[in-house]
């Protein structure tokens, strides 16, 4: 007849115990700062975009998570500094395996990857997420693209210009603006869409 | 020196030589690339190409040869006797050259793979990876050019990039025979360039470059393709798709009857790019530009995509396949019972197509009345064509490429080859280049296409084609001294006659070539402008041809033919050509048709032809896109293009050219549509698949009996006054065809639009050149600017369907009639006129009064 009791003193011994439920999603808990999560599409110090649609990315990929379409800049209409960029761009979460491959073949280090790993939905199309989601988000001093060269006469001087200032991206890695981006983010309530 | 015997019989002098410790036999004059290439030893090049006269001008191919004190460039150096050859696989020293070059090459080369259009097929980027330093001791600043200078509206060259191989510039002048490319400046500055009115092209664009001839060629995108790095590039492919995207499937060309092997590149269901493939029988290595580029016809808003049916109220309304096949069905059984059905195929139909046709007006329709025909055509012709053309092919003694390269003369009546038969000129240019063949051409003046092949003239008046073949046939000696020598070199052994479609419109032309070939034992053959044509006729799309060139007349063909079919009988009366049927249409005594891809407005009257189809109790129209058939129909079943169905054409030579689906998105070719009608109402026609159908085609007995050759008089020559003259025309390779729709890039490069009379005709109407013509009959009018030519008076030419001129359209007549001609006088006003025939005459514009200009722009207006 001390059975039912004996549940109880279960239950109270543990209620005293250091537990490791997470309070999430009230909470959210930083990970590893080399973490794999969402990527990014990063910006020049003006607002340009880094990418110019080379497509390495999608090449590189083992799981075919990335399509990209190049498309033509003009002088009126620029993107990147550049001859080309991304037209279309997109990454595929219901197939990123988050292995990073296409970071490492990005050659503008347009690409890399967030710590943001909320990415579950309900629906295919919510989870292919366009260049307009994976942008990173204008800092201050960026301008919103299409806008004409402002650090330089051509793509060399913002590629040279990037050795000495590889310029700031919100959700990058190791991103001093890191922590103040994803404030901002969080305030806009989205994954750091601009 | 050994001289062997080959397999063919011929006998070959050989050498022998050691590559790489391999002793190898080959042909003596052999290149010491070409004899590693059979030993499969690779050795790296740029310049290198097998249709392209050596160069040597990128060093990249160097080999040690025992006894040289340097390496040498195995691409130039021939293999000798004895000869010891060490690639890079042997001999340290090659390969240290080869890696030495290639730093050289890499200098000034910007390495911007990641958005180069080669990357990922790009040979300077594999053999750098494979023949190249790993690592670069180049600091300095590398050579920059503005990018890109256009070549043209549709290649484009970044400077940066070339190696100044000068595979593009050999193309250009020994292929194509346009010089628009060529090596400009010096040293280190030496670089590829367009010719233009500015002497150096620092930020020069496409507008300045297609103001004249000189820089338009037919086959510029063959440098793209040539091209071993990414130098030149399509302005249409540009950083669209990496190789990787791409799927690849081999087909066919069916924008002329040449039969090319193309290569179509397609990505996430839309096609990118097309290229040449490579057949060394038919096209080697090269394509026109039309049919590089011209492939978005299908994509434009105007495609249809569901049937539609005619109400009672008189609105088109889409509806579901099974209501349209029934609606077409019952429609065509009543009208067959009312009067009889008749069919126009269109010249773009596959062999499949033209084949479910012809069999479905024996078999449903109980008629003969069906003509792939949608030009000037006569009964002439058709019996030409049952003699001349069908079931001729390489397999039965046909005239093939091969043939025409290797001919001592070839004459062409009634054909431009460059304009209608663009891998047929190339054909006939290397012949001149590398054997000696001589062109003549009988039109009215030399068009480029000549004048490049090393053509002579035989001039005629429109319609005097018969009198001069009858003339050359003949013992006495030629009218000029040129159809002397045309009147012995078509005897020579070898000679060929090549006749186009436009003599069929030349009463006793082809008659007349026929007898020339007779009498003097040269071959004769029939070159089509259109991919169907020559298909068709095999398929039995003539009134008085069954399939497998059996005449209708014959009993013992049509009895054969019936029980092939399973038929009890098939209609023995000769059907009625196009012309006919539209005339019987209009009359009522035809009480419906079937009509393929047919636009009215290449028919020799397309007003006449369109009264006739709105005349038509019955009108099933079988289109790829909205048209001014489809809306006219009672009936509308979309049909597929030809990427996106499997089929093949019959090229000019007969030759088969099977190709296969790109693009799998269920639409339906004709020959599945007629058959789905067919079976509505109560009959099978068998031809739901291609596949089947080939083998139908093949499996008809054979069929030995030919009619007999033509033989029409020529008509009399008309004889123009003053103010008039006999137009000649003929179309432009590229023009206001429906198939070069939506190819923006491509019509930037088509040739200007202009009126051409001889001197002494314009000092008779008093016009100077460059001044604005009109050429007009009681129809209407069409007013170009002026181009003097050295051709025969009181003859006025002009393109038949170009921005300006739709001769058919507007005029309402076809070549061989007479116009009036008049002018102002006044020379044209730099910047009028429209259409891409700009530029052309600009520079003799003079101040000739507001009044006149204002004039000009408004007629030109009204005629387009
Ligand atoms: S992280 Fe890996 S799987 Fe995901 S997109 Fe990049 S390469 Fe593809
Ligand atoms: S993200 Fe990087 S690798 Fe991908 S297309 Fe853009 S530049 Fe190229
Ligand atoms: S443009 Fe291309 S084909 Fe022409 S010379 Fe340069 S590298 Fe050679
Ligand atoms: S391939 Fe021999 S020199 Fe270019």
């Amino acid at each position: 007849m001390f059975e039912p009791i004996k549940g109880f003193g279960v239950s109270l011994a543990n209620m005293f115990k250091p537990h490791v439920t997470e309070k999430y999603p009230e909470k959210m808990r930083p990970t590893a700062p080399r973490y794999h999560g969402r990527h990014i599409l990063n910006r020049h110090p003006d607002g340009l975009e880094k990418c110019v649609g080379c497509e390495l990315c999608a090449w590189a990929c083992p799981a075919d998570a990335i399509y990209v379409e190049g498309a033509d800049n003009t002088d009126e209409e620029r993107y990147s500094p550049g001859e080309r960029y991304a037209g279309t761009y997109q990454i595929n979460y219901l197939r990123c395996i988050f292995c990073g491959l296409c970071i490492e073949a990005c050659p503008t280090r347009s690409l890399t990857m967030s710590n943001e790993y909320e990415l579950a939905n309900d629906s295919r199309q919510d989870l292919i997420f366009t260049k307009e989601q994976l942008l990173a988000p204008l800092l201050p001093g960026m301008e919103q693209p299409p806008h004409p060269l402002r650090l330089g006469d051509d793509e060399q001087d913002y590629y040279v210009g990037a050795m000495q200032n590889p310029g700031a991206s919100a959700g990058a890695e190791y991103s001093p603006q890191q922590e103040s981006a994803r404030e901002t983010a969080a305030k806009q309530g989205n994954g750091g869409a601009a | 020196m050994t001289v062997t015997q080959q397999k063919d019989g011929e006998i070959v002098e050989t050498v022998t030589l050691t590559i790489d410790g391999i002793e190898t036999t080959v042909p003596k004059g052999t290149l010491v690339i070409r004899a590693a290439e059979a030993l499969g030893i690779a050795i790296p090049r740029f310049c290198d190409h097998p249709l392209l006269d050596p160069a040597g001008a990128c060093r990249q191919c160097l080999v040690e040869v025992e006894g040289q004190r340097k390496p040498m460039t195995s691409c130039t150096t021939t293999c000798t006797d004895g000869m010891v050859v060490k690639t890079q696989l042997t001999s340290p020293v090659a390969r240290k050259a080869q890696e030495g070059i290639m730093e050289f090459l890499l200098i000034n080369h910007p390495l911007d793979c990641p958005i180069c259009d080669k990357g990922g097929e790009c040979p300077l980027q594999n053999q750098a990876m494979s023949n190249g330093r790993s690592d670069s001791r180049f600091v300095e600043e590398k050579r920059k050019y503005p990018t890109p200078l256009a070549i043209s509206t549709q290649v484009l060259l970044d400077r940066e990039r070339c190696v100044l191989c000068q595979r593009c510039t050999r193309f250009s002048e020994e292929i194509a025979g346009d010089p628009f490319i060529d090596l400009m400046e010096r040293g280190a500055a030496e670089q590829i360039g367009v010719f233009s009115d500015t002497p150096y092209l620092e930020g020069d664009h496409a507008a300045t470059n297609t103001s004249g001839d000189p820089f338009n060629s037919y086959y510029s995108g063959n440098t793209i393709q040539i091209c071993p790095v990414g130098a030149l590039t399509g302005s249409d492919y540009r950083f669209h798709s990496r190789p990787f995207d791409l799927v690849s499937t081999p087909s066919i060309n069916e924008h002329d009857a040449g039969g090319d092997a193309i290569r179509v590149d397609h990505r996430r269901g839309s096609v990118m790019r097309r290229l040449s493939g490579e057949d060394s029988a038919v096209n080697e290595e090269w394509i026109s530009d039309k049919t590089r580029f011209a492939f978005r016809y299908a994509n434009g808003s105007d495609r249809l995509v569901y049937p539609r049916v005619r109400d009672e109220d008189g609105t088109l309304r889409e509806t579901s396949w099974s209501e349209a096949l029934l609606v077409a069905a019952e429609g065509l059984a009543a009208a067959r019972d009312n009067g009889g059905v008749g069919v126009l195929t269109g010249g773009r139909v596959t062999v499949e197509d033209a084949y479910a046709y012809a069999k479905f007006a024996r078999v449903a329709l109980a008629t003969n009345d069906v003509d792939f025909r949608v030009r000037p055509h006569s009964a002439e012709e058709t019996a030409f064509l049952a003699d001349y053309a069908a079931g001729v092919s390489p397999n039965n003694g046909g005239v093939t490429y091969t043939d025409v390269e290797q001919a001592p003369a070839v004459l062409l009546v009634g054909l431009e080859a460059e304009e209608e038969a663009p891998s047929l000129f190339l054909r006939l240019r290397k012949g001149n280049r590398k054997h000696g063949l001589r062109l003549f051409s009988v039109q009215p003046f030399a068009s480029p296409g000549v004048t490049k092949a090393n053509g002579t003239l035989l001039p005629v008046v429109p319609g005097g084609e018969a009198e001069l073949l009858t003339a050359l046939a003949g013992d006495a000696i030629g009218p000029s001294a040129e159809a002397e020598q045309a009147r012995s070199a078509v005897r020579t052994d070898g000679a060929i006659i090549l006749v186009g479609e436009r003599l069929a419109a030349v009463p006793g032309g082809l008659s007349a070539a026929a007898l020339l070939a007779d009498t003097t034992g040269a071959r004769l053959a029939w070159v089509p402008r259109r991919a169907g044509d020559r298909g068709a006729v095999d398929a039995g799309c003539l009134p008085t041809l069954l399939p497998g060139a059996r005449p209708v007349s014959d009993l013992s063909g049509r009895v054969e033919l019936a029980s092939y079919w399973g038929v009890d009988s098939l209609p023995s009366a000769p059907g009625r050509d196009t012309a006919e049927m539209l005339v019987a249409a209009a009359t009522g005594q035809l009480a419906g048709l079937v009509v393929g891809g047919v636009d009215p407005g290449d028919l020799p009257d397309p007003a006449a032809a369109e009264q006739a189809m709105e005349a038509v109790g019955f009108l099933v129209s079988l289109e790829l896109r909205d048209g001014w058939v489809p809306q006219h129909a009672n009936v509308v079943l979309p049909v597929a293009p030809v990427v996106e169905k499997a089929g093949s054409f019959l090229n000019w030579e007969g030759r088969l050219r099977i190709f296969d689906t790109v693009l799998s998105t269920g639409a339906m070719t004709d020959a599945r549509v007629l058959n789905s009608i067919a079976d509505e109402m109560g009959i099978a026609l068998g031809t739901g698949d291609p596949r089947r159908i080939r083998a139908e085609l093949a499996g008809l007995p054979a069929h030995e009996v030919r009619p007999t050759p033509p033989s029409y008089p020529a008509a009399e020559l008309p004889k123009p006054d003053a103010g008039q003259a006999v137009l000649a025309s003929w179309h432009h390779l590229l023009d206001l065809g429906s198939l070069q729709d939506n190819a923006e890039f491509l019509a930037g490069t088509a040739r200007p639009a202009v009126v051409r009379l001889s001197a002494a005709t314009a000092a008779e109407i008093g016009a100077q050149d460059g001044a604005q013509v009109t050429v007009s009959t009681e129809r209407g009018a069409i007013t170009l600017p002026l181009r003097i030519s050295a051709m025969p008076d009181r003859v006025v030419w002009l393109p038949t369907n170009s921005a300006g001129s739709t001769v058919r359209r507007t005029l309402g007549t076809d070549a061989g009639a007479v116009v009036s001609i008049r002018t102002d006088g006044g020379a044209r006003q730099a910047g009028d006129g429209a259409g891409h025939g700009t530029g052309d005459g600009a520079g003799h514009s003079t101040a000739d009064g507001a009044g006149h200009g204002a004039r000009h722009a408004q007629s030109t207006e009204e005629d387009q």
